[in-house]
């Protein structure tokens, strides 16, 4: 008898597993975490993924290069600005076509105002994944203007689909600059607010300091990009490495962090939207005038050959691969997602952490699922 | 380093490799039982470096499976393309770069789903966003008459 109440006490060795979603509110979509548990320590972790595979890279293949745009939207929906540039560059490269100035200077600032509100909507969410619910509403209250300056030029607010291979889709409100202005004012203010919310809060920092480290070495191993890789001080910020549209006149610091843990990985973010705030002041006021689209002909066909493009979205590195036989839609498109990449380093680093920790872990990676799924 | 200097120098690792200049980047074809071995070379030699394997994708040309690997140095930010094909659709194998590179292990079981190529000493091969009852839908004779419509 006595030796049986021996075997189910809580610090038996044995292991067990539990699942951790598809539906957990701390993973922001449907994600399946295989946890194999030591008592409260992770001891592994198999990500399970492929619930919203929609298979966007077979329906490409089967659609021509415009329509490929929209449905690059719908992969990492908070940069849905950002991948439909990436594909956009990508076409124009292949076709050797010289983009105006104003044109890279809207899209610039357009991709930096979706960087803005990704890292908003992250920090509310990451926020209250750790208890703090009064940042939801600070963070929904400052993206909601950026929505408005999406609305009012895009028409739509996150699935923006406003680039087109040659230019964009329209032309920029007359409201815009001013707006925009409006906007950087407006958030100057309220961001030393996040820090009085979260980064300084006692309970935060004891949650996420030292929690969930990532070396250097590991971030070039499994290629983290974004402020995920950054943190970690891996140098990959396609912006200065590779500078595409506007990047190349304007100045701004790539964002370094040695710690790695998830309290960096916090202030890479929050430091990464000062950094954008710089980058559009830069621009807001000197957008050259010109077309705001080059004519293209009806039908987009790319010469053989295979195509590459790096850009940097909210989350990291995103590459689109293409390769043409020279027909009207792609032999194969590839999409290099940064959420992918990001998601393959969340056993290392949550091993011999506790089950509450992986949950602030996991929110530090802000993951998007659609883009892991594709 | 630029691509030519590169060129030259990796031409002295392996004599069987192709290599063309591409668009972009340097690409190079080499025959599948060298991958691994020229691979490993690439990133332990202290003049080339290529420690970060930023895109593995599987492409299924028509005739020939194949795997692309663009890689970057981030210590001589040079950049890289390996290609490797074959011509065996039954059963298309290639050598894992999994203990080179630890980011190709997601990357491969991709491939591995979407393209049916499997890869040697692979720690995990195992399905990845569809479960086994699939096909491997990123292949052109994939048939699906209900959720494909051909015009």
């Amino acid at each position: 008898m006595e030796e049986k109440v021996k075997n189910i006490t809580a610090d038996d060795q044995q292991e067990y597993v539990i699942n951790m979603g598809p539906q957990h509110p701390s993973t922001h979509g449907v994600l399946r975490l295989v946890v194999s548990l030591k008592g409260e320590i992770v001891q592994n972790l198999i990500p399970h993924i492929g619930y919203i595979h929609r298979g966007i890279e077979k329906m490409c293949e089967s659609i021509t290069y415009p329509q490929i745009i929209h449905l690059t939207d719908r992969m990492d929906y908070l940069s849905a600005h950002i991948n439909n540039e990436a594909v956009c560059l990508n076409v124009e490269k292949a076709l050797e076509i010289d983009i105006p100035d104003r044109i890279k200077v809207i899209r610039t600032i357009m991709a930096e105002l979706t960087r803005i509100q990704s890292h908003q909507l992250w920090w509310c969410s990451f926020g209250m994944d750790l208890g703090g619910l009064t940042c939801f509403f600070y963070g929904l209250r400052d993206r909601e203007k950026i929505l408005d300056i999406f609305e009012e030029t895009c028409g739509g607010r996150m699935i923006v689909s406003y680039n087109c291979p040659g230019g964009l889709m329209y032309d920029i409100h007359p409201n815009f600059q001013k707006r925009v202005k409006e906007f950087i004012n407006y958030f100057r203010k309220t961001l030393p607010e996040y820090d009085q919310l979260l980064t300084g809060n006692v309970i935060f920092k004891e949650r996420t300091k030292g929690v969930g480290r990532l070396s250097l070495e590991d971030a070039i191993a499994y290629g983290a990009t974004g402020p995920t890789g950054r943190a970690s001080g891996f140098s990959c910020d396609v912006r200065k490495q590779e500078p595409y549209s506007a990047y190349d006149r304007v100045s701004f610091n790539e964002v370094l962090f040695n710690d790695g843990d998830t309290y960096h990985r916090y202030l890479a973010r929050i430091a990464e939207m000062r950094e954008s705030m710089d980058i559009i002041e830069q621009l807001i006021d000197n957008i050259p005038e010109g077309p705001y689209a080059v004519k293209m002909k009806p039908v987009i066909k790319l010469p053989e050959g295979e195509y590459y493009q790096r850009v940097e979205t909210a989350r990291g590195e995103l590459g689109v691969y293409i390769i043409s036989d020279g027909n009207k839609n792609p032999l194969r498109v590839k999409f290099r997602s940064p959420n992918f990449v990001n998601l393959s380093i969340l056993n290392e680093i949550s091993k011999g952490w506790k089950i509450a920790d992986l949950v602030a872990i996991g929110g530090s990676l802000d993951l998007v699922i659609p883009d892991i799924d594709r | 380093m630029d691509n030519k200097q590169l060129e030259e120098l990796i031409t002295t690792f392996d004599q069987d490799i192709e290599t063309t200049e591409g668009k972009q980047y340097l690409e190079v074809t080499l025959p599948a039982d060298k991958l691994h071995s020229f691979a490993a070379q690439l990133k332990e030699n202290d003049k080339t470096r290529f420690d970060y394997l930023f895109c593995l994708t599987g492409v299924d040309y028509g005739q020939d499976l194949g795997v692309v690997y663009h890689l970057r140095s981030t210590v001589h930010s040079h950049y890289i393309v390996l290609k490797v094909r074959t011509s065996d659709r039954e059963n298309p194998k290639f050598d894992s770069v999994t203990d080179i590179w630890k980011t190709a292990e997601f990357h491969e079981r991709e491939v591995f789903d979407l393209l049916g190529i499997s890869f040697n000493n692979h720690p995990d091969l195992r399905r990845l966003f569809l479960d086994s009852s699939w096909g491997y839908p990123l292949r052109k004779d994939y048939v699906d008459d209900i959720n494909i419509v051909t015009k």
